[in-house]
């Protein structure tokens, strides 16, 4: 199992606001191992996307720290032209929003040929018959007829098949899946999880899962990494992280979440929102903010990841401390401060 | 494709239409008509009433549309009064040096246009772009009138560089290399004076376009592919950005035809431009309706063209 692809240490990316550069990925330690899926989880904002594009180098202007450990070399600020050797090679990313992930101007087969192009099939041929290939392997009906159409012909659903038939399209050893279902419907969504699962054991790549949906983490991971404000908060095997949750983020998360068999008046829900990258406290527990009836002794000063069985680390030590609100009988949270 | 040029086409029928009868009430509704400035004063009155009553100017208004129409069909645009020849005779000569004029000022626009729009929207923010966009800020700020006699007193009385009138130096042969090279010296001046003032815009349009563009999620995917950079803007970000201006194109070849009052006038150049101020001035009523009818479906024309060449560089408005 544990023979690691990809290791992130110390990992800062910052941006630059007016004259400041504020990290939005504030000091991340993780690895990926081979034929694992790493989910990482988070609100909006929490830095996950910005931690998925910092790995192959995709912001435009952020400045990067730390170590990115892929294959043996570190990657962080490698130059784009040694960097492009790796990017759809050895490593493949699965976008957002099918709808816009697409080049408009461009035929389905000569997108999916490019990367194969780029990446020294030379021979039309030869591409062809790779990128019909793939079409197959992602579920398209009629890759013959979809080889010659343009992306506004298609689906959402199928649009993200083709995404992804492009990510795999070199067999790259570490997939990065940036909320690959947010803008896709249920019954897609589902079929798509499948996809990138099946594909991801067929082939024996890392996967990286970013998404916000607890349920899809269920399902898919292997590892969990809970991200707040810029820094990972607990990180643990699925079974762990769901069965015994600590961080008092991640028991939130997962208190958030509605059920059907459980009869709730009211749902709950984590008081305030992500601090905005420039006025996000450097120091303290950064969840602090969002459980003030939980004391400040609680906790620490500068909260380290503590190892609390094997593989399950916790950030900052409220977590021994924390208690959901109390509700009195109509359901109101009664708030202790 | 073809269903619908030709459903554009028969739209233009009705549009068509409607644009003559309102040109031709217009022209009817000018004060005065081509006998009030032409004749001597002294001439006796009865015989402008009975030249008018034998050109038919006393007839009801829609037996001269008519008439008229009837000579727009068969290519007899009329008389001009005022150069004493057939009209459709006299434009085409304009139209000519028109084309010539118009076409070198289009050539010239987008040689300025699209290497200094690609500069300017690729390294935006840079020096380079912050030259460019002042560029174009002083290109919208100066009137074209202003610009063309400025570029007329540097380079054609002071410096001497380029001929100052005309469309060709007199006593050549056409057709021989000379005539040939004498037009294009003498339609020189007057193409870059307007380009330069006219690119702005195509500049301007072209930054923002590849800003935009540069912006969208398919450039991320297409970096992570591992395209290199070249290979991002050529294949990617451009064509894109290509795709408004392209459209745009449409519109800039009814320009071809129809000149420019201000250059034409300026450079003493025999176009269309000139010859349409000149009618106005001389009352030439015929000329002028058969040039604003002209203008006009023109316009129409290059609408239709724009539609069509988006649906054809576009494949999302592509029509089947």
């Amino acid at each position: 199992m544990s023979e690691p692809i990809l290791k992130i240490d110390n990992l800062r990316t910052s941006f630059r606001i007016k004259d400041d550069y504020y990290p939005a990925v504030d000091g991340v330690s993780l690895t990926v191992n081979k034929n694992e899926l790493l989910a990482i989880v988070g609100e909006s904002g929490c830095g996950k996307s910005a931690l998925a594009f910092s790995i192959m180098n995709l912001h435009s202007r952020a400045k990067i720290e730390g170590n990115i450990d892929f294959k043996g070399q570190n990657i962080a600020n490698l130059p784009t032209s040694k960097l492009n050797k790796l990017r759809g090679k050895d490593m493949g990313m699965i976008f957002q929003d099918p709808l816009t992930a697409l080049n408009p101007l461009m035929i389905i087969g000569e997108q999916i040929g490019e990367i194969l192009l780029i990446h020294g099939t030379n021979s039309a041929e030869k591409r062809k018959e790779r990128v019909l290939e793939l079409l197959n392997k992602v579920g398209i009906p009629r890759p013959e007829h979809v080889f010659n159409q343009f992306p506004h012909e298609l689906s959402g659903g199928m649009r993200q098949r083709v995404v992804i038939a492009m990510a795999i399209a070199n067999n790259p050893e570490l997939l990065i899946a940036d909320e690959p279902t947010t803008s896709l419907d249920v019954t897609i969504q589902s079929q798509i999880l499948d996809l990138i699962k099946e594909l991801k054991e067929e082939s024996g790549a890392g996967v990286i899962l970013i998404t916000h949906d607890l349920g899809v983490v269920a399902e898919m991971a292997d590892r969990v990494a809970v991200m707040y404000a810029g820094q990972i908060v607990e990180i643990a095997d699925v079974y762990t992280l769901f069965e015994n949750p600590l961080h008092p983020y991640t028991r939130s998360l997962l208190n958030s979440v509605p059920t059907a068999n459980e009869e709730q008046s009211t749902l709950h829900v984590i008081q305030g929102v992500v601090p905005a990258l420039q006025n996000l406290p450097r120091e303290g527990c950064r969840f602090g903010a969002r459980i003030p009836w939980i004391a400040d002794s609680a906790h620490e000063k500068n909260p380290q990841l503590h190892e609390v069985s094997p593989g399950h680390f916790v950030r900052c030590t409220c977590y021994k401390d924390f208690h959901f609100p109390d509700r009195d009988k109509e359901g109101n949270r009664h708030v202790v401060s | 494709m073809w269903k619908f040029s030709i459903r554009r086409i028969m739209i233009m029928i009705p549009q068509v239409i409607l644009l003559s009868i309102i040109v031709f009430m217009l022209a009817k509704m000018m004060p005065g008509d081509a006998l009030t400035g032409l004749i001597d004063p002294n001439v006796d009155p009865n015989t402008i009433a009975e030249k008018r009553e034998e050109l038919g100017l006393n007839d009801p208004w829609y037996e001269q549309y008519t008439r008229w129409v009837a000579g727009v069909f068969t290519g007899d645009l009329g008389q001009s009064f005022h150069f004493k020849m057939p009209v459709s005779e006299l434009v085409w000569q304009r139209i000519v040096n028109s084309f010539w004029l118009s076409l070198l000022t289009l050539v010239l626009t987008y040689l300025i246009a699209i290497p200094l729009g690609i500069t300017s929207g690729r390294y935006n923010d840079s020096w380079a772009d912050r030259l460019i966009t002042g560029y174009t800020y002083i290109g919208f700020a100066a009137p074209l009138f202003i610009f063309a006699l400025v570029m007329l007193w540097i380079f054609g009385f002071h410096l001497g560089w380029f001929p100052t009138g005309g469309s060709v130096k007199p006593g050549l042969t056409p057709g021989t290399f000379e005539y040939v090279m004498s037009k294009l010296y003498h339609m020189l001046l007057p193409a870059l004076s307007m380009a330069l003032i006219t690119t702005v815009s195509t500049v301007q349009y072209l930054r923002s376009e590849i800003i935009d563009t540069k912006q969208k999620d398919f450039i991320l995917t297409a970096r992570a592919k591992g395209a290199s950079e070249s290979r991002v803007y050529n294949r990617h970000i451009l064509r894109n950005s290509l795709l408004p201006i392209a459209a745009f194109f449409g519109y800039e070849i009814t320009g071809l035809i129809g000149g420019s009052i201000f250059i034409e006038n300026i450079f003493g150049y025999p176009g269309m431009g000139q010859l349409f101020l000149n009618s106005i001035l001389l009352r030439d009523y015929s000329v002028v309706t058969s040039l604003v009818l002209l203008f006009g479906i023109l316009t129409i024309l290059g609408t239709l063209l724009s539609d069509i060449i988006l649906s054809l560089v576009d494949p999302r408005i592509r029509i089947k």
